[in-house]
């Protein structure tokens, strides 16, 4: 479980979290939700150290984050922010390999190259594991970053809007990885997403923040209500049902 | 997969180990060269003399330029920035300045050459670790920022030497000028040993580093989320390159301030991306020493001894890498 007690964040005297407490569950995924600024990457960056925590504290299990080297918990937790570019001359699949660097510290073992493959093979980057970086698509250098996300092989997974770039297919299927990570592994995942149908259709728990604030958590049919969407984005959606679960129609 | 990708695929891996004993073969030839050409019958032992002292002298400052633009760039993030043109090379002549303007030329001859030598590197270290630590270590992305900030800081530092130039004594003012001005001639025999030894030091504890900055490369989320100190690594690396630069500084003057070959490490670190196409530091950063080792040699050889000196080197360097600059900002390259 992640534990967050009483964290707030300012960035140049705005208010952008205001005195979070929750707890994200274990072995379940866990979607962010909220507008545009409502806090949600940063809480995500805070939860994976990205950010230098300001007030309040953080518990993944039961290492409190500031007091945990940074090298123990690349070893719990996976993070995978928002992409910034590189400037030195990268292979897809030498930076799916950078995945396992928290477990070899720079001296591969031969398992760390079968973990490696496996996550190029999962995300279908096999066959341009040779390309570099800067030569692929927004797309395939998501699913780059995804699967070095995945080779990391830890406990928890923290993606910060991870269906950007990603056409309808791949971010079914990596909806449907997650979830499968989370049942059939036992892993937690934590995701902030943009499109709630995604959370709709695939999230255990849902956290949905505004202006700061948590205005509602819990199951997907008592967050994705037409009241409480309404009022998270200030716009009227209709909520109907599929396959037993929630279906927000917001886009006519 | 297109032919270009298959044959980079097809590319052995120990094609990088093969490229380093191959530029260390070169360098080998070159340095013997350098030593024994055109070796006269008279005074051999004294020429001979001269000329591994300067054969020294280039290597460690090859070793320290190549080396510590490597590190910078790895910092920065960014293929353009070399550590002259954000003003490195600049502190080190303000810091000469100031202390021959705070303590006067019997002062400044007083501190015995190696303490002088070794009481600068710290204090340059501690301030190229404060000044650019905190413009790049927050992973800024605003390149065009950390650039702009670089070159003024630079002209700033070149104005304030300038400045306090103008305000001590003519007689000081050539104290300054003999212990900044560029040139391998002027190698000194005292200080050689220890700058290469500190140079020596200096690689080695990047090449200790090599996974770490293959990791730092990545950018400080990749990095930070894989487990990396992110801050006391840019802080070490920043280090680095404030040992290297003095140390080369130290040895034959700034090249980027009243001397030429700002540019120098941009012709090495763009070679040395171009040949080695890894993001491997440890095969990098020697890579590029040997790199830096080869083209000072045998351009200094070319110069001196087919031109006869009718032209710098420095002036060459200065201008291909002056069009490589050009090339890299109009490719786009600019990262």
């Amino acid at each position: 479980m992640i534990r967050l007690s009483g964290v707030s964040h300012q960035i140049g005297g705005a208010s952008i979290l205001n005195d979070i407490t929750a707890d994200l569950p274990r072995g379940r995924l866990t979607a962010l939700i909220g507008p545009n600024g409502a806090g949600k990457s940063t809480l995500l960056r805070l939860i994976g150290r990205l950010e230098p925590l300001q007030t309040g504290s953080i518990h993944i299990d039961d290492l409190d984050l500031a007091r945990t080297p940074s090298a123990e918990i690349a070893r719990r937790m996976a993070v995978l922010g928002q992409q910034t570019v590189i400037a030195s001359r990268l292979r897809l699949s030498d930076l799916v390999a950078f995945g396992r660097w928290p477990h070899h510290q720079g001296r591969p073992r031969p398992q760390d190259r079968a973990i490696t493959a496996d996550a190029l093979e999962a995300f279908g980057l096999t066959p341009l594991a040779h390309r570099f970086l800067d030569e692929v698509s927004g797309g395939q250098a998501q699913r780059a970053y995804l699967a070095m996300t995945f080779a990391q092989d830890t406990d928890w997974l923290l993606l910060d809007e991870p269906l950007n770039n990603l056409d309808m297919s791949h971010a079914r299927s990596l909806m449907a990885r997650l979830s499968q990570l989370v049942r059939a592994s036992g892993k937690s995942v934590v995701v902030v997403l943009h499109e709630v149908n995604y959370a709709a259709a695939w999230a255990d728990h849902i956290v949905a923040l505004k202006d700061g604030r948590i205005l509602a958590e819990g199951a997907p049919q008592d967050v994705l209500t037409e009241n409480g969407l309404g009022a998270l984005y200030d716009t009227p959606v209709m909520v109907t049902q599929h396959d037993g679960r929630p279906l927000v129609l917001h886009h006519f | 997969m297109s032919d270009a990708a298959l044959h980079i695929a097809a590319r052995p891996p120990l094609g990088g180990l093969r490229l380093l004993t191959g530029l260390a073969s070169l360098l080998a030839v070159a340095s013997a060269l350098w030593l024994f050409q055109g070796l006269a019958d008279g005074n051999r032992g004294f020429i001979l003399h001269l000329r591994a002292l300067k054969l020294g002298t280039m290597l460690v400052v090859a070793c320290g330029i190549g080396v510590s633009t490597v590190l910078f760039q790895t910092v920065a993030a960014n293929r353009v920035l070399t550590p002259s043109i954000m003003g490195f090379d600049s502190l080190y002549v303000l810091l000469q300045t100031s202390l021959i303007a705070s303590f006067g030329i019997a002062g400044f001859a007083a501190v015995p050459v190696v303490a002088k030598f070794l009481a600068e590197v710290a204090v340059m270290c501690a301030l190229a670790i404060l000044l650019f630590g905190s413009l790049l270590g927050r992973g800024s992305r605003d390149i065009g920022r950390t650039i702009l900030t670089g070159v003024i800081l630079g002209v700033m530092f070149r104005s304030a030497s300038g400045l306090m130039i103008r305000l001590i004594d003519p007689n000081e003012f050539a104290v300054v000028q003999a212990s900044t001005v560029v040139s391998f001639t002027r190698a000194n025999e005292a200080l050689l040993p220890v700058g290469a030894l500190l140079c020596g030091i200096g690689v080695a504890a990047a090449l200790w580093l090599a996974p770490r900055l293959d990791v730092l490369a990545l950018g400080r989320d990749s990095a930070v989320s894989l487990g990396l100190r992110h801050a006391p690594m840019v802080a070490a690396t920043l280090g680095l390159v404030a040992l290297l630069i003095s140390v080369s500084t130290a040895l034959v003057g700034p090249l980027a301030v009243f001397g030429p070959a700002a540019f120098f490490g941009l012709i090495v670190t763009g070679m040395t991306h171009g040949l080695v196409r890894s993001h491997r530091h440890a095969l990098l950063l020697p890579a590029s020493a040997l790199i830096a080792a080869n083209i000072l040699v045998f351009g200094q050889m070319l110069f001196e001894r087919v031109l006869h000196q009718q032209t710098a080197l420095s002036v060459v360097i200065e201008f291909a890498g002056g069009l490589f600059f050009l090339y890299l900002l109009l490719k786009g390259r600019v990262r």
